[in-house]
């Protein structure tokens, strides 16, 4: 764990890395989407509408994944004071929260044509949406305070309490009676989606969490830059 | 033990002696819960169809607001640091502070709530949900809303901040109870729901001193 601690060595690792996480995301991603947009037929309750789940439900898995990144960050930032897990909880929040909106907005579009309405207050939206707010809360967190290192602390001990609201996501279609249908994708007698639905979503989560990669190692990269210039900036004044 | 005691004996005097805050939270209830006769008419059959979520959601927000009474003062006086060296272990000093916060808000709120209830035209049959389940629920308002003001001490736009962080949180408090008093309006089995907010009291009794704890040190780091 601490032999990653080093920034120069993450540097050196996630410029070797980068091109081709950029890489793998753009091919997948434009597989993906000419498959889910040409390729795959329409479902035959839903139609043409079914396509906006290949949207759905990868920014669905991407944002809880993003967040269980983040609390383990933060947990691992708390417990062993680890520089770069705290500059990964913060860089993947903004990213977290882009997903949880791409997944609210498209579940929404989806819901209007289907259910025949755009917002239903039951469980698992309800859930979501408070994890919306966890992201939004932890971002105002950490820059509410004039001591940076203090609204890290701060933040990384919110996320971790945060973390509670996964498996209540998860669990909330099995736990309560929701308009929302339960998991067909991971379930222990297989997947209930046919094969012909499945690959091209699949392919579509690789390429989403890829692409989650990529801008985090991007956004990574540049807040160590950013560092690395307010202190050669405050070195340059020192020196007079 | 005896530190507990002390702290809670404090705590009370200080909220209690001055007068002013515990009241002022009170007052604050009462008067925003008679804003909305006020704002949506008085038509008995609508109020008392949605009085239940009237009187959590006030009782949400009463509680939200008097939360910088838990630990703003004793920060910004120096009076956290001494008790952050003091022998007692800092989650029972602030489970002390817990139950003098909920003894100046979360009792008196859930004692208030049927008078309100009564001038909102609740179902009588609802009148001992509603009581029991606040008496269940407002601890937990008070252990997460811990947590959340020990989080903001010291931040820039503490108030708002608070309120981001701690209403999520208090959301399945919101839900459970006024499913609690619905069941009971509807004639339903009411225990459930009761359960289900003994249930978030106890998760949050010894889950939220310890995180509370740990940014309170971070606070005073």
């Amino acid at each position: 764990m601490q032999r990653f601690a080093n920034p120069a060595r993450f540097m050196r690792l996630s410029a070797a890395l980068l091109p081709w996480c950029g890489l793998l995301a753009g091919i997948c991603l434009i597989m993906g989407f000419y498959l889910a947009l040409f390729v795959v037929p329409p479902d035959y309750q839903q139609g043409e509408a079914v396509r906006i789940m290949f949207v759905h439900v990868p920014s669905a898995w991407l944002a809880t994944m993003v967040y269980a990144v983040m609390g383990s960050a933060s947990a691992v930032a708390l417990v062993w004071r680890h520089p770069l897990a705290d500059i990964a909880a913060q860089s993947a929040a903004p990213l977290g929260a882009g997903f949880t909106a791409l997944c609210l907005f498209t579940g929404s579009l989806w819901g209007e044509p289907m259910w025949g309405t755009w917002w239903q207050w039951d469980a698992r939206l309800t859930s979501v949406a408070v994890l919306l707010f966890l992201y939004l809360g932890y971002l105002a967190l950490i820059h509410a305070f004039d001591d940076p290192g203090r609204g890290a602390r701060a933040g990384a001990l919110l996320a971790v309490i945060g973390l509670i609201n996964l498996p209540i996501i998860k669990f909330s279609v099995d736990w309560w009676r929701t308009l929302h249908q339960k998991a067909s994708v991971l379930r222990l007698s297989g997947s209930t989606i046919d094969g012909t639905m499945l690959w091209p979503l699949l392919i579509m989560a690789l390429g989403f969490t890829l692409f989650f990669v990529t801008l985090l190692l991007v956004r990574m990269r540049s807040a160590l830059m950013a560092a690395k210039i307010r202190a050669l900036r405050l070195a340059e004044i020192e020196a007079g | 033990m005896t530190a507990f005691a002390t702290l809670l004996r404090r705590d009370l005097r200080l909220a209690l002696g001055q007068g002013g805050d515990a009241a002022s939270v009170l007052a604050f209830f009462v008067l925003a819960v008679i804003l909305f006769p006020l704002g949506l008419g008085p038509e008995p059959l609508l109020l008392a169809r949605i009085a239940a979520g009237i009187l959590w959601v006030t009782a949400l927000l009463a509680a939200l607001l008097s939360l910088d009474q838990i630990f703003l003062a004793d920060y910004q006086d120096g009076s956290l640091e001494a008790l952050a060296v003091m022998p007692a272990a800092l989650e029972t000093q602030i489970l002390a502070k817990v139950l003098a916060h909920w003894l100046v808000t979360g009792l008196p709120l859930t004692l208030l709530a049927p008078l309100l209830a009564f001038m909102l035209h609740l179902d009588h049959a609802a009148y001992g949900t509603l009581i029991l389940g606040m008496a269940l629920g407002t601890p937990a308002l008070s252990l997460i809303g811990a947590m959340g003001a020990s989080l903001t001490l010291g931040a820039r736009r503490g108030g708002v901040l608070i309120s981001l962080l701690v209403l999520p949180l208090y959301i399945p408090v919101l839900i459970f109870g006024t499913a609690g008093v619905e069941a009971a309006i509807a004639g339903l089995p009411v225990r459930p729901h009761l359960l289900l907010l003994a249930a978030l009291t106890a998760a949050a009794l010894p889950l939220c001193p310890p995180a509370a704890a740990a940014a309170l040190r971070q606070a005073l780091e």
